[in-house]
């Protein structure tokens, strides 16, 4: 096994005995990254002298005893997350060379204590997409087939962790930017409860669905990064004041015996592939051959999550994008001289064509006349799927299901309206818009294909710990599945 | 409602773009507005709703909210620091085209 194939909770136990050295792992990854990425494309930018001169400087601290606890721990992130003097671009041309005076708050926790960070990782444009082909700069590709999407839009974060090019990564998830490259790339992604990791220094796309999540390599190294990254931060007003656990502790094997789980039927009607559903299947008998209690329910609103999300999500990105125009910051293309024509060529060849598409139905939706047609009854439906979900968390502890209702397609398939553009997210964007925990873990692959099969476990707000222990539980009766790898010869 | 009352035609689509400061083509226009009209009705599904009963309020995860403090002055960004990233600048200010 090369070094830079372990786990993240592995590498700090050999870190810290002194087994392994930061440096060595560092040099294999940038070894990976060598071999693979020219294919994959998974980086924007690559940190190589830095963070090399970075795990010089922790195998000094650790050999004077001086041991954070992330112990120089290898780290990519999205690009849409703001790192002090490294470029971040959303993916987008209009803020090619910004280069943040500042750290995004999730970015100083892990490099207080002691992660190195790789690189920047690709996404679709300001994180609109699901497959990463969205991004202004270049297409990254699934490792299990690399003529199909990671899904997305943090696409290149899932593909940096799950071909080994890092040992874990940061993303963001909006409508299922974190669990759907998860589900796609065959990892574990977690979105936690909306407000309990900070969202200051991360470049909005949606305010009140955005929250950061993990891509890693196991439940464990979730945890554990989790235990880093939570928790109230005065920088960003809607960030919880609600203790943090130590997540760790969930992962010690306690069984689920006392747990009752929810399956949706509606995430289980003819759209969900047959192989997906008989993955799902397979992980439903898994939990009740472990002792938990399994029953059918029902989400009535569910039907209206995808419109009520498309519009709130652009909306609020109508309005959180307005702020690029050119002044501060990013491209600034001059016009005919007035302030007017700068702005319209700033924001014109600054944009994508999809971000340019929901930035126009965003502006719509908040427009006199339109607004309470749209914006309004669509944060009406919000609450119904809310108390939906409340009513089900009276009765259960978790809820159960696909992650995605396919596995990965292919790059080149066309996506021609809206409903097949979101139908990937049909599963996860329910939980943003209940502003709930959720996490994706590998459940099996296709037959024919092997693609990797992502099944969903949703929690009640706050509600991490049970579902790390139902996914660490399924993870251990994983196992054969979990050893399976794609193949990177390329 | 039904949906037909709501097709958006290129002229009103061309003035969203503007409020949105985008700027198109005429054959951008046409494209994005047939676009966006099958995109209507992907909606047309809250049609069917009464939304008029219908409260809404915000994440009631937002423990912020009962958490009140004082406003405390903290330093800001350095001048420098902030113009640093434009390259259009003036006597310590975003120089910007003129307005009139």
């Amino acid at each position: 096994m090369q070094l830079n194939e372990l786990k993240a909770v592995d590498y700090l136990n050999m870190v810290k005995s002194r087994e392994i050295s930061v440096e060595e792992v560092v040099r294999d990854i940038f070894q990976q990254i060598d071999r693979i990425e020219h294919t994959l494309k998974a980086y924007l930018f690559i940190n190589l002298e830095e963070a090399l001169s970075e795990a010089k400087k922790m195998d000094r601290r650790i050999k004077d005893n001086d041991i954070p606890p992330l112990a120089g721990l290898p780290v990519a992130i999205k690009d849409n997350i703001c790192i002090k003097g490294m470029e971040t671009t959303c993916a987008s041309r209009i803020l090619k060379g910004f280069i943040p005076p500042y750290d995004a708050t999730v970015t100083s926790r892990i490099k207080d204590a002691g992660a190195i960070i790789i690189g920047k990782t690709n996404l679709d444009e300001f994180s609109m997409g699901s497959t990463t082909k969205n991004s202004a700069f270049q297409v990254t590709l699934n490792p299990w087939d690399i003529n199909r999407v990671p899904g997305g839009s943090s696409g290149g974060s899932a593909v940096t962790v799950a071909s080994h090019e890092t040992l874990i990564a940061l993303g963001t998830d909006t409508g299922g930017s974190v669990r759907v490259p998860a589900s796609f790339c065959g990892i574990v992604g977690i979105k936690p409860t909306y407000g309990r990791i900070s969202r200051y220094g991360v470049i909005s796309s949606s305010s009140s669905l955005d929250q950061v999540g993990i891509l890693s390599k196991g439940v464990k190294d979730t945890a554990m990064l989790m235990n880093i990254i939570s928790g109230y931060d005065p920088l960003d007003s809607t960030s919880s004041h609600i203790s943090v656990p130590d997540f760790l502790l969930s992962c010690t094997g306690e069984g689920i015996k006392d747990l009752k789980f929810a399956v949706p039927k509606e995430f289980f009607k003819q759209e969900l592939n047959i192989e997906v559903k008989e993955r799902v299947a397979d992980s439903l008998n898994k939990i009740l051959k472990l002792g938990g209690e399994i029953e059918e329910i029902s989400l009535p609103n569910l039907e209206y999550a995808l419109s009520a999300y498309s519009i709130i999500a652009m909306a609020e990105a109508s309005s959180n994008l307005a702020k690029f125009d050119g002044i501060q910051y990013g491209l600034r293309m001059e016009g005919s001289g007035d302030l007017e024509d700068m702005y319209l060529k700033t924001r014109s060849e600054g944009f994508g064509s999809e971000v340019k598409r929901r930035l126009i139905l965003g502006t719509y939706f908040l427009s006199s006349g339109h607004y309470e047609d749209y914006y309004l009854k669509a944060k009406k439906i919000r609450n119904l799927i809310r108390k939906d979900f409340e009513n089900i968390f009276q009765k259960y502890d978790l809820i159960i299901g696909p992650t995605t209702p396919i596995p990965p397609f292919e790059i080149e398939e066309r996506i021609d309206n809206q409903l097949t553009m979101l139908l990937a997210d049909t599963y996860t964007i329910p939980v943003n818009l209940a502003g709930l925990p959720a996490l994706s873990i590998n459940c099996g692959f296709t037959s024919k294909e092997r693609l990797p099969v992502g099944l969903q476990i949703i929690g009640g707000p706050f509600q991490e710990e049970k579902m790390l222990r139902v996914a660490y539980n399924l993870e251990q009766e994983l196992k054969e599945i979990n050893t399976v790898e794609p193949n990177l010869l390329f | 409602m039904v949906i037909d009352e709501k097709m958006a035609t290129v002229k009103e689509i061309g003035e969203v773009a503007r409020s949105a400061k985008l700027e198109l083509s005429e054959e951008q226009l046409k494209l994005l507005s047939e676009q966006l009209n099958n995109t209507f009705s992907f909606f047309a599904k809250t049609d069917k709703w009464d939304a008029e009963k219908i409260q809404f309020d915000y994440h009631k995860n937002l423990t912020s909210l009962e958490h009140y403090h004082e406003d405390i002055v903290k330093p800001s960004l350095p001048q420098d620091t902030v113009l640093g990233m434009t390259r259009c600048k003036k006597n310590g200010s975003f120089e910007v085209p003129g307005i009139l």
